[in-house]
């Protein structure tokens, strides 16, 4: 079958007019939004705005009440599972960073690569020559070559964020999902990571949740601002951050 | 398991643990058998079981360990697999007694006539051959575990809930065996047996066979849960136990690698139990208490769970424990002792013995080389610490 005949979209991602409410409370309200490939779009909004909420539907964590979620033009995410999901292609780095701490940093990135993820699989695994140059190159691009044999606990804030978006790469999926990779890191960090983000879009699809207007500056990406669940404004940061609309709700008059 | 799982899976520890096992396993029967009684090297006859009943406790601690301390699964019900075991053994060795039971029926076991049973039970068929027994002592609790955890793992229950409805599971049980009609025996179980295989299970020699088997045993499970903790599997075990919903994300199937470990960890009970039944010469539902299953969790915080000797070693050290203070005149306060036990390893020792003993040596180890290049580096003036090996 050519699976070009039956895409409905050109859109890597696409989600069209998408609802959820907990316990009454309307998390999102009738979200669309469109995500070419290759793109990097930078989400922002305020508390609340249904950001992660957005990324748990994408993901598969939560199911939206209706709408419309489609990876790739031809998948419905809303039918699959967490793991199902991440095995199409979409990684999703935390808002806290999550790592494996009792585990080598090497180990993090190895559990991470997009081999074979079956239990028998992984009961009769042998490492090979590509997968440790994989594991070799990703340390060097997060700048953790020195620290591979440390466990993954010990690392300052800012490694652990970077050892998680590592592990992003060596799970290399079509779909990047970051929410907040700046949060509490240095300035210098927080530049280095922008240069890494940029980096990783010259080959992958990223969308980016973030608080940091400096960060979102610096990436200088299509920006979309949601509130309350629904998209405010889209466009370059300065005609977003010019909007009338953006300016109220976030300084909440 | 291929030659690089077995290299990959013994490093020194797991070698000086298997050999000790090895070496108490021919030692201890044949000191038995071969010394004349009375003599000081002389291993009595009732130490002999009593220490073969310690064994078949480690293997259990080896099982709850490779969940527990690996996965995070807490199972407060392990006793029940245990028990399963035991039964289908229990079942082999009644239908081995024949006509020396004290109804002489052929066919029936003793209880059974007593009941008015007409004829046998149609799930006692072929627990008269060996080979049949055997394999459900590994097919019973295999599938309960599977059954329970695919149920239980899909609808993702975890933490204490599982706890708790593991602890139901074995509280159930317990029940159900307690019954007359339930076909095993009721509340007296199985007991008076004969011959295993042939031979008499009172027998010094038997005993001895018995004895070593149950060291195997505990040899084969703990070479099985260091080629899974060693292999790559053994990692992800470690993922879902430190941050599940991570290891969903990156496409790891979550529930079939704990419903995997799960029924492993089950049969390697049932075999425990299944060694343990012809040395105690009885299986009765109490082995089903919840108590049990809860005991055996404290032999794996003591020793130190996620390290698979400590378990082994804290099986044989609480239950040695056990022994000495309730044959004494502390027996009627063996239970607060063993509240104590726990509360106190939890707070001074959240490691247990082998884990403390390991991060102790860990440091002591980075201790050294960090003393030596700080003295190098004071005076280059450089203080940063160096990373040790």
């Amino acid at each position: 079958m050519n699976v070009m005949d039956t895409r409905a979209t050109s859109a890597l991602l696409y989600l069209d007019g998408v609802h959820v409410s907990f316990d009454g409370f309307h998390a999102i309200n009738n979200l669309s939004l469109t995500l070419a490939p290759g793109e990097m779009r930078a989400i922002i909004g305020p508390n609340g705005a249904g950001k992660t909420t957005m990324m748990d539907i994408i993901t598969g964590k939560t199911k939206p009440d209706e709408g419309t979620v489609l990876f790739d033009g031809v998948t419905d995410l809303t039918r699959l599972d967490e793991t199902r999901i991440a095995e199409l292609g979409i990684g999703r780095k935390f808002q806290k960073p999550t790592v494996f701490e009792s585990q080598t940093v090497q180990d993090n990135l190895l559990l991470a690569l997009n081999v074979d993820h079956s239990v028998k699989g992984t009961l009769f695994w042998r490492g090979s020559r590509a997968e440790s140059e994989r594991i070799d190159k990703v340390l060097e691009t997060i700048r953790l070559t020195d620290a591979r044999n440390r466990l993954a606990g010990s690392l300052s804030h800012g490694q652990k964020q970077w050892l998680e978006i590592g592990m992003l790469l060596a799970q290399d999926p079509k779909l990047l999902l970051v929410d907040e990779p700046v949060a509490g890191m240095t300035d210098v960090e927080t530049h280095l990571t922008a240069e890494l983000l940029k980096e990783i879009n010259k080959t992958h699809t990223v969308m980016v949740v973030e608080h940091d207007m400096t960060f979102v500056r610096e990436l200088g990406v299509k920006v979309t601002c949601l509130h309350e669940g629904t998209v405010l404004a889209e466009g370059t940061i300065d005609q977003v951050s010019s909007n009338e609309r953006v300016i109220e709700v976030y300084l909440g008059r | 398991m291929t030659p690089h799982m077995l290299t990959r899976s013994l490093d020194r520890g797991a070698t000086i643990f298997l050999l000790v096992v090895a070496a108490l396993g021919v030692l201890i029967p044949l000191s038995n058998l071969l010394l004349p009684a009375g003599s000081f090297f002389q291993v009595p006859t009732y130490l002999v079981a009593l220490w073969g009943k310690y064994v078949c406790y480690a293997i259990l601690a080896l099982s709850i360990d490779l969940i527990w301390g690996y996965c995070g699964i807490l199972s407060l019900g392990h006793g029940a697999f245990f028990a399963l075991g035991g039964y289908a053994m229990g079942m082999y060795l009644m239908r081995q007694i024949g006509t020396r039971g004290v109804y002489g029926n052929p066919i029936l076991p003793d209880f059974m006539v007593f009941l008015n049973y007409s004829k046998l039970p149609w799930y006692w068929h072929g627990f008269d051959m060996f080979w049949f027994a055997a394999l459900m002592v590994l097919f019973v609790p295999g599938l309960l575990a599977f059954c329970f955890g695919w149920l239980a793992f899909r609808s993702r229950v975890t933490g204490v809930y599982l706890s708790i409805i593991t602890q139901a599971m074995t509280y159930a049980l317990l029940l159900a065996f307690f019954r007359n009609d339930f076909g095993f025996g009721g509340n007296n179980g199985m007991t008076d047996f004969k011959d295993i295989l042939g031979f008499n299970v009172q027998a010094e020699g038997t005993r001895g066979a018995l004895f070593m088997l149950s060291c195997l045993g505990l040899i084969i499970s703990f070479l099985i849960c260091r080629a899974v903790v060693s292999s790559k599997l053994g990692k992800v075990l470690i993922a879902i136990r430190d941050a599940e919903s991570r290891s969903r994300f990156l496409g790891y199937r979550v529930e079939s690698y704990k419903l995997f470990v799960f029924t492993l960890s089950a049969c390697m009970a049932g075999v425990a139990g299944a060694l343990y039944v012809p040395q105690v010469g009885i299986i009765n539902p109490s082995e089903f208490a919840p108590g049990n299953s809860i005991e055996a969790v404290i032999w794996v915080a003591v020793g130190g769970r996620g390290t698979l000797i400590g378990a082994a070693l804290g099986a044989i050290v609480v239950n040695y424990a056990k022994t000495f203070f309730t044959s004494g005149v502390l027996a009627p306060y063996w239970l607060f002792m063993l509240g104590a036990l726990f509360i106190l390893s939890t707070l001074l020792l959240p490691k247990g013995i082998v884990g403390t003993f390991n991060a102790w040596r860990e440091s002591s180890r980075e201790r050294r080389p960090a003393a030596a290049t700080a003295s190098a580096a004071a005076e280059d003036g450089v203080t940063e610490p160096k990373m040790a090996e």
